[in-house]
């Protein structure tokens, strides 16, 4: 059973094509890492996937209802708002939203996944902080939390290691494939490829005009060729004893 | 001091009746009409056409009207300008320095001022004779009034209720006639001068009779008061001041006078079949 | 949660019952109870069931409504310093309201005057909304409110100006500033319907405002429907607003100073702070309306000068810190 399924979705922006013909589709227990250079569409395909934007074509999340779309697949934005100074613990308790009955009643179940989430990006210490108040990282892993905590099959999230120290992206991203792992998927955004490389089941490239024009393993996907043509670079990917290694070397253009 | 409270520059040093008399004051307006001799009374304010306020808005009619402007009354010439104490001050003066004289009338606050203004208003306009005839029938009809009421002190209590709670206190107009037909002031009695009387004391001090202001058109918030469950609650039949006799201290306080024996009178009967 | 709200209860029930005691008719304790609860036709049982109560029920219901709407409006814009009063929906439904009262609709139909507050309220905030953008930023909302203020405020004045009433050109301090006194029942049935309606539907935006604290996109991808959200906002802040100046004139500050108090107490979590700021909202305006009684018995001492007075320096705190914040 697929997660998420898109046939042919395609975005125009302001008389702007974004992208176009996209197709793909996401099995259970993958970690997916979306890449591509600025301008390619990384952010549009996972709202228009999602049914935030307008699109054409089809997106099997984008067509259930907010609710039932809400306890399917979670979405951490790049934007990481924090309107109000709750603290970590309630903030990571927002991701039950969807599941809560009522006038907002938390049942054992939601204090659990909210624990499981906290205890799983660390942020023991920091529960009763204000979240406001935290480091630009803290406050990345409070909001990857929050996603983890809505216990969802599929977990989008836009660039989630982006200001993390390197402690914290590797953790994050060793998460997500433990999440990969139980059976669950994640389609994560990436400029980081050599993160990407080392962790990731499987990548989609995007490039600006052409749509997706990759999708599959990491040493497929990142062939010489493409490297050229989409990023204008050229790296050295060493698989060695340590896994794969990515390093970008120079530009091209 | 009783009749001293005309406020004049000084009198005019030959005793003849002035031609042109301007009036820019409502209260002067109508007692101006009352007694003026032909033609000599030659513009009347704008309030006086006003048939809430003025009990001659009719005759009112018959004159040039003024806006109290100090220019305009100047273009007409007058040897005489009659007007209230609280008119502008700022008009008066301007008058004076033109070089007419200005006679100043004020407030009645009591029965007998009634009777003084009149006489006054008489001295002014040089027509003494037709002012103590005015006298003559007023305090005639007065007395048939006054007879017919009882001792004060069994008499109905009555309150005076206006817009934004206000009242009058015992020292004034409205008082004395509630006493000449046989009513008395109950937050008088209890202390409240002119001013507002809390809504909670007059349903304490329980009148028998709440009279109320007339509305006027449109819409206040100020009027709303005198439409409370309280004032329509308490006992006895409402009664509503006609302003145009109750403002001004002129012989038409004889109908505010009527009206409230009316009143009385209601009161009167309803006390007698409750039996007490 | 009940560690908050508990106490509020308590205080909004202390107040109330001060508010039936304190009255220029100096009742004693024992008087005021019995009349208030077994009184007849006398006095003492008038000036208690009529003046004194609903007088204290509607310090109450107004009260709430501001302080819930206050919580409401904040917690979808994202931003402290929004008020119902401050940005201009009190002052749209006081012009709604002198219109009612002037052209007769509001003798010609009993909810006239509340529909057309109501009305005069939706037309405030749809044009606040609509200036300042989806994301309220501070700097333009509060532009958007000062000039939809000083719009309603000018033609307030001018209907009231050009009436045939003597009296009615001097009201303008009553629907600019506020006040309680010598209301009656009449008055509370006037307002509950309307208000009962807003109550409802303000209750409603907890989950929602929750969802908002990640922002639109989380909040939109969490299965909230922002514009189902923004309509509901409108028309219950429209609803209690417009309700609450029809029958005391626009009470300002309120919706501003409860929440950014209350916040803290109630973990920042937006839908605590809707019923907690109802309840604060309650204290405030029981605690203004007994201390416009205590200052000044003898006058008439508008509503709304207390509430600046408090509300002001707590506006000019919120400033100060979001420039610290840079906005």
């Amino acid at each position: 059973m697929t997660l998420l399924t898109l046939d042919h979705l395609g975005v125009t922006l302001r008389d702007r094509s974004i992208f176009q013909g996209v197709s793909l589709s996401i099995a259970p227990g993958e970690f997916i890492g979306l890449i591509g250079p600025n301008g390619a569409g990384k952010t549009t395909l996972m709202r228009a996937a999602l049914g935030l934007i307008s699109s054409t074509g089809y997106s099997s999340l984008a067509e259930m209802a907010p609710r039932v779309r809400a306890k399917c697949a979670a979405w951490m934005p790049q934007s990481r708002e924090i309107a109000w100074p709750v603290t970590v613990e309630t903030l990571v308790m927002l991701g039950r939203v969807p599941h809560l009955g009522a006038g907002q009643r938390a049942v054992p179940e939601d204090h659990a996944a909210t624990e499981a989430a906290i205890e799983q990006m660390g942020l023991g210490p920091l529960r009763h902080r204000a979240a406001t108040r935290l480091s630009g990282g803290e406050a990345a892993r409070a909001l990857i939390a929050r996603a983890l905590a809505q216990d969802t099959p599929l977990l989008l999230a836009d660039e989630p290691t982006a200001g993390l120290d390197p402690a914290h992206q590797i953790s994050t991203m060793e998460t997500f494939a433990a999440l990969a792992a139980t059976g669950r998927s994640s389609l994560v955004s990436l400029h980081d490829l050599g993160l990407a490389v080392r962790h990731c089941t499987r990548l989609i490239l995007l490039a600006p005009e052409d749509g997706l024009v990759a999708d599959g393993a990491p040493e497929d996907v990142l062939t010489p060729e493409r490297l050229d043509a989409v990023f204008g670079i050229e790296a050295a990917y060493i698989t060695g004893e340590d896994g794969p290694l990515f390093q970008p070397l120079r530009v091209t253009r | 001091m009783v009749g001293a409270t005309v406020l004049i520059a000084a009198p005019p040093a030959v005793a003849e009746a002035p031609q042109r008399v301007v009036s820019i004051n409502l209260c002067t307006d109508q007692l101006a009409m009352l007694l003026a001799g032909e033609g000599q009374l030659v513009s009347v304010s704008r309030i006086a056409l006003d048939q809430r306020v003025s009990a001659m808005a009719s005759e009112a009619l018959h004159y040039v009207i003024n806006a109290g402007r100090a220019e305009e009354v100047h273009v007409m010439r007058p040897d005489l300008v009659v007007a209230g104490v609280y008119t502008s001050r700022d008009t008066i003066a301007m008058l004076r320095r033109l070089g007419i004289e200005v006679v100043q009338f004020d407030i009645v606050k009591s029965l007998d001022q009634v009777r003084t203004r009149i006489l006054e208003m008489g001295d002014a306009l040089e027509q003494q004779e037709a002012a103590r005839v005015l006298v003559a029938r007023f305090d005639a009809d007065l007395a048939a009034l006054r007879e017919e009421k009882g001792p004060l002190n069994d008499a109905p209590r009555a309150a005076l209720y206006y817009a934004n709670g206000y009242t009058s206190g015992e020292n004034s107009l409205a008082t004395d006639i509630l006493h000449a037909a046989g009513l008395r002031n109950a937050p008088a009695e209890a202390g409240y001068d002119w001013g507002k009387l809390p809504l909670e004391i007059l349903a304490l001090i329980d009148p028998d009779l709440v009279i109320t202001a007339r509305r006027y058109p449109g819409g206040s918030r100020a009027e709303e008061v005198m439409d409370h469950p309280v004032v329509g609650a308490l006992r006895g039949r409402g009664a509503a001041l006609t302003d145009q006799d109750w403002v001004c201290g002129t012989p038409f306080v004889l109908r505010a006078i009527r009206d409230m024996v009316d009143a009385r009178r209601s009161v009167d009967a309803t006390k007698a079949e409750i039996g007490g | 949660m009940s560690r908050v709200t508990i106490p509020l209860t308590l205080a909004v029930c202390v107040l109330f019952m001060a508010s039936l005691l304190i009255g220029p008719a100096g009742l004693g304790l024992r008087d005021s109870l019995t009349a208030l609860w077994q009184g007849g036709d006398e006095p003492v049982a008038m000036v208690m069931r009529q003046i004194r109560l609903p007088r204290a029920i509607l310090a109450m219901m107004i009260g709430a409504s501001l302080g819930l709407a206050g919580a409401a409006m904040q917690g979808y814009l994202r931003n402290p310093l929004a008020e119902p009063g401050l940005i201009g929906v009190s002052g749209s439904a006081a012009l709604g309201a002198v219109l009612a009262i002037q052209t007769g609709l509001a003798a010609a139909f009993t909810l006239g005057l509340p529909l057309a507050a109501l009305a005069g309220a939706l037309g405030g905030v749809v044009l606040v909304m609509g200036l300042a953008g989806p994301r309220g930023g501070a700097l333009t909302l509060i532009l958007a409110g000062i000039a939809i203020s000083a719009l309603a405020g000018a033609l307030t004045s001018l209907v009231l100006n050009l009436s045939p009433n003597p009296f009615a050109a001097n009201e303008i301090v009553f629907w600019m500033m506020g006040s309680l006194s010598d209301r009656s029942m009449v008055h509370v049935w006037l307002a509950l319907p309307l208000m009962a309606i807003g109550w409802v539907l303000l209750g409603t935006l907890g989950r929602g405002l929750d969802a908002l604290t990640l922002g639109e996109d989380a909040a939109g991808a969490m299965g909230i429907s922002l514009s189902r959200m923004r309509r509901v906002l409108v028309i219950g802040t429209a609803c209690v607003v417009g309700a609450s100046t029809a029958v005391a004139g626009a009470i300002g500050f309120v919706g501003l100073v409860v929440p950014h108090v209350l916040r803290p107490l109630v973990g920042a979590r937006p839908s605590r702070l809707l019923w907690a700021s109802a309840l604060g909202g309650a204290i405030m305006l029981l605690a203004a309306d007994i201390a416009v009684r205590l200052i000044l018995p003898s006058q008439d001492l508008k509503l709304g000068v207390l509430t600046a007075i408090v509300g002001a320096p707590v506006f000019l705190h919120l400033i100060f810190k979001t420039r610290k914040d840079g906005i």
